[in-house]
């Protein structure tokens, strides 16, 4: 087997790893202790974290009247921030179960964190479509169960109801995925622990994995499996939510093209949130030579791919409205780009037409900075598109009587805030106790892509991947 | 008597040509554990594909069945609605509304259900003892589990150290 690696090829690991370095490196930061960085992180999530609990709690005890809805305008922040947080977990499963089924070997370094980015922006998103019901202790009424009311069934016409089978599928599966991912490094874990606790906790978590041929022979066949289940999933689970609009006769909704733009939507915000959280993660975490700007790079182009689909969309929509002929489609995107909420248009187009477009520029894309600030823009840009579509719509459909505004009060506010800590005390307790790279994934492609063992490859040398060998 | 022993490599594919003499010898290679799934080895060792996909296929066609079953009696048989005047006086005319849910449950029954049979059957369950026979191998080493007879125990270890293996340990069966 004479493997031969293309000379344009750069390393995807760099500096002289060994497989044992690569546990090391990744289990170092399970195994330590946290820095005061992480301390002091933690507690601002936390704060946000509690003040959100507390606008859960008021919003459940005293009922849907502490938002600022009213009839007209009877979805605003809540559904903005359900499909903001979905939208934002769809790259985590593109990165693991896209990339796999594309056999892109770059995965590898960052397909354990985006996973666990998608699973804590989904649990993030589940929220809102659970407390914008009121009555949240009904929430099992939109399951099929029989019952005591002639039986009355769901809606099974309705992309609301679509909704509960989508999400509930994306969440339990990509959990799946993500955590039979985790057990061989559980595994690895395990078997390095010294302290009692960490070893009976890790055994556990670890489920007695044994490294065995068949294990990884049943395992191989799993991963692929779920790839291939997880690459439809992302698609659908983005098409049906964008139903919720598309189904309805709001002019600025009902329009065919909204599946594949909230799609591309999706899985552009969602890099964008990879990329933020990558770049701080590699640094704290000491994982430059396994995240590098090459990674950076090709979420970047990713970025700028999605980004473009959606502003081609945005332009269509634009087209469409005038050339439709239709006075309310007209009038709505008027209204959007000259009414009383042209600044949210504005911010939109600004933050997500032009930003990706500058990923153009090689140098620009391969800086980690401005990688950094242009994924917060892109985030930024992508929850005023999600507000943009619902309340500039909605506020001002077809019956001029019940055009009236929306104002989001501090419940709206604090809930929305309160997510983002929730989910970054999520990610930072997970960057603690869970191997945050696929560290024996990574193993796998050491000898092909190890930057010490890419040069004996050209050198014609005996490659080496550990330590001693003499072979 | 037979004795079990466990050849420790540092190198997979080391192992993997090692693997390869060791059946060319006519022994039996009980199993490999890796920190990582050694390419090749499979086919060298004998491990049977495995008919996991096979499952997942079936679990699949199962939930489909039930979404489409459930969903027509839901829907059409037992309490039919007119929802918009949207047609639902077959199952043909509203099979377009009832795609998605078919399709995300269909998803789901496949997932959960090949997961579950995978952990039952690789025996990896919450609470199981591990059974690898050493710490390293989640690590970065490779050991070559054989069984052989008492007798044949001297040679065997004499082709395992010259295929490269760097520690060799033994147990009685």
């Amino acid at each position: 087997m004479h493997h031969v690696e293309a000379d344009i090829r750069e390393p995807l690991i760099l500096g002289n790893k060994t497989y044992h370095q690569i546990t090391e490196d990744v289990c170092a930061p399970v195994e330590g202790k946290a820095g005061k960085m992480w301390y002091m992180v933690f507690s601002l999530a936390a704060l946000l974290a509690l003040w959100g609990v507390g606008c859960i709690f008021y919003t459940v005890g005293v009922g849907i009247g502490v938002w600022g809805l009213n009839k007209t305008v009877d979805w605003a922040w809540d559904i903005t921030n359900f499909v903001w947080w979905v939208g934002i977990g769809h790259a985590g499963t593109l990165i693991s179960a896209v990339l796999l089924l594309f056999r892109q070997r770059w995965r590898m370094a960052i397909n354990r964190s985006a996973e666990a980015m998608t699973i804590f922006a989904v649990i993030m998103a589940a929220l809102f479509p659970l407390l914008h019901m009121g009555r949240i202790w009904m929430a099992y009424w939109v399951l099929p169960l029989p019952n005591q009311f002639g039986s009355l069934w769901v809606n099974f016409n309705s992309p609301l109801l679509w909704d509960v089978f989508a999400i509930s599928t994306y969440f339990s599966v990509s959990l799946v995925f993500w955590y039979i991912g985790l057990i061989p490094d559980f595994a690895t874990i395990r078997d390095r622990a010294v302290k009692p606790m960490a070893k009976k906790a890790y055994s556990i978590m670890a489920f007695g994995w044994t490294g065995s041929a068949k294990h990884w022979n049943r395992f191989e066949e799993v991963s692929l499996v779920l790839a291939g289940l997880a690459t439809p999933l992302v698609f659908s689970v983005h098409s049906i939510v964008s139903m919720d609009f598309a189904t309805s006769v709001i002019p600025g909704w009902h329009t065919t093209i909204f599946p594949p733009y909230f799609v591309a939507g999706a899985v552009f915000s969602g890099f964008a949130m990879v990329c933020t959280l990558m770049l701080v993660m590699r640094k704290v975490l000491h994982l430059e030579d396994y995240i590098l700007v090459k990674h950076i790079e090709y979420m970047n182009i990713i970025i700028m791919l999605t980004g473009s689909m959606v502003g081609v969309a945005y332009l269509s929509e634009l087209f469409i409205s005038w050339y439709s002929g239709v006075e309310y489609e007209g009038y709505a995107f008027m209204n959007r780009a000259t009414g009383w909420y042209w600044w949210s248009y504005a911010a939109m187009m600004t933050c997500n037409v032009i930003s990706p477009q500058l990923m153009w520029v090689k140098k620009w894309r391969r800086n980690l900075t401005f990688t950094f600030i242009l994924s917060i823009i892109v985030n930024i840009g992508m929850w005023f598109e999600r507000f943009v579509i619902i309340v500039t719509s909605i506020h001002r459909d077809y019956v001029p009587s019940s055009w009236n505004l929306f104002h989001p009060t501090f419940v709206d506010m604090g809930l929305f805030l309160g997510t983002i800590g929730i989910f970054f005390v999520l990610y930072l307790l997970y960057a603690r106790v869970f191997p945050v790279l696929a560290l024996n994934e990574v193993k796998t492609i050491l000898r092909t892509t190890g930057e010490a063992q890419l040069k004996q490859l050209r050198a014609g040398e005996h490659i080496s991947v550990s330590e001693g060998s003499k072979h | 008597m037979s004795t079990v022993i466990y050849a420790m490599y540092d190198d997979d594919h080391v192992l993997l040509e090692g693997a390869k003499k060791v059946i060319a010898k006519g022994t039996k290679v009980q199993d490999v554990f890796s920190p990582f799934p050694i390419h090749g080895i499979d086919d060298v060792i004998g491990v049977k594909k495995t008919r996991l996909a096979i499952c997942a296929f079936i679990y699949g066609l199962t939930g489909m069945s039930l979404a489409l079953i459930g969903m027509r009696y839901f829907m059409i048989i037992d309490w039919p609605m007119n929802i918009g005047g949207k047609p639902n006086f077959s199952m043909l005319q509203n099979l377009p509304a009832f795609i998605p849910v078919t399709f995300e449950f269909t998803v789901f029954c496949t997932a959960h259900g090949m997961a579950i049979t995978y952990f039952l059957r690789n025996k990896t369950l919450p609470g199981m003892k591990a059974k690898n026979p050493d710490p390293r191998t989640t690590d970065d080493k490779f050991v070559m589990e054989i069984h052989v007879d008492e007798s044949k125990e001297a040679e065997t270890i004499a082709l395992l150290k010259e295929t490269g293996a760097i520690e060799i340990n033994k147990k009685a069966a």
